[in-house]
């Protein structure tokens, strides 16, 4: 396996599908590539870095127009 | 304090109409809500109504949910119901089954410059890393530049930026964190095809960042 090759495969080998026989050929490139290395664990922290996207809180006027929406219900 | 309650428990509150239940669950799940209608309607105020549709929907289907789906899979298919529905009939906003096959056309394009690599010729190790066009590591970063404000605009826009079907895919895969299959139920798109476009979302995410973070390359 090349490194032009390993980058095509990286989110499948991130996500577990990758079959097997490619990874192992990908886990013994990686033992032995530095650049691959690198390339994986950006992306690794990319991957952590979008997650950080999920924690945008509500504003107030969400939160009030919510609040709103269950007095009414609760009352019903 | 409910902060470290689980779902079933949550419900079960809510259907007692306890209100710190139903804050706790929009606190949870709102913004991902509106974040997941705004692939289907451009106008953030739209996603917004969508979105309180759907709780009011899961106020009033409450005794209905069985919980042999997740919540988060019942809130989810709510409102991708809904905001399809909304969409079909504005009609201005993009058709998801339309992309299906628009996006296996660029499958086999490279995510990574091609220029990176040595020439598939060359005699010592082809189609590996130029040694001046390597990855560096990240690991010498400072956490406070890496989870800063500005970095994290960067992937906003950069995930903005992104073609539709990839902006949705990342968005529903890594910042809500929803399961593959669960992908390919919302979208109405193969599990390959689903992979392929987080893939190259993913790559220019971070080609993004490795641009930001290090300009000399």
């Amino acid at each position: 396996m090349t490194c032009k090759e390993l980058v095509e495969l990286i989110t499948q080998y991130l996500e577990g599908t990758l079959p097997e026989e490619a990874r192992l050929q990908m886990e013994s490139h990686l033992s032995a590539c530095e650049g691959c290395t690198h390339y994986l664990e950006q992306m690794r922290q990319t991957i952590f870095l979008t997650g950080q996207l999920r924690e945008e809180s509500l504003t107030q006027q969400q939160r009030a127009g919510l609040l709103d929406l269950f007095r009414d219900w609760q009352k019903n | 304090m409910y902060a470290k309650l689980d779902e079933m428990t949550l419900l079960n509150l809510l259907r007692q109409r306890d209100e710190m239940a139903f804050t706790q669950l929009v606190e949870r799940y709102h913004t991902s809500l509106v974040r997941l209608a705004r692939l289907f309607v451009q106008d953030e105020a739209v996603a917004e109504e969508i979105s309180q549709e759907t709780w009011l929907a899961v106020l009033h289907g409450l005794s209905h949910f069985e919980g042999r789906s997740s919540f988060k899979t019942w809130l989810f298919t709510i409102l991708t119901n809904k905001a399809k529905t909304r969409s079909r009939r504005e009609s201005r906003s993009f058709v998801f089954s339309d992309f299906d096959d628009a996006s296996t056309s660029f499958e086999t394009s490279p995510t990574v410059n091609p220029e990176r690599f040595k020439d598939a010729s060359a005699e010592k190790s082809p189609n590996h890393w130029l040694a001046d066009a390597q990855p560096a590591s990240w690991a010498g970063i400072p956490e406070d530049l890496l989870l800063s404000e500005e970095t994290l605009t960067l992937i906003c826009q950069t995930i903005e930026g992104l073609p539709q079907n990839q902006r949705s895919v990342i968005t529903l895969h890594d910042v809500d964190e929803l399961s593959s299959q669960e992908i390919c139920n919302i979208l109405e798109i193969s599990e390959t095809n689903q992979r392929v476009l987080l893939h190259r979302a993913r790559a220019k995410v971070r080609q993004a960042l490795e641009d930001y973070l290090q300009p000399e390359h």
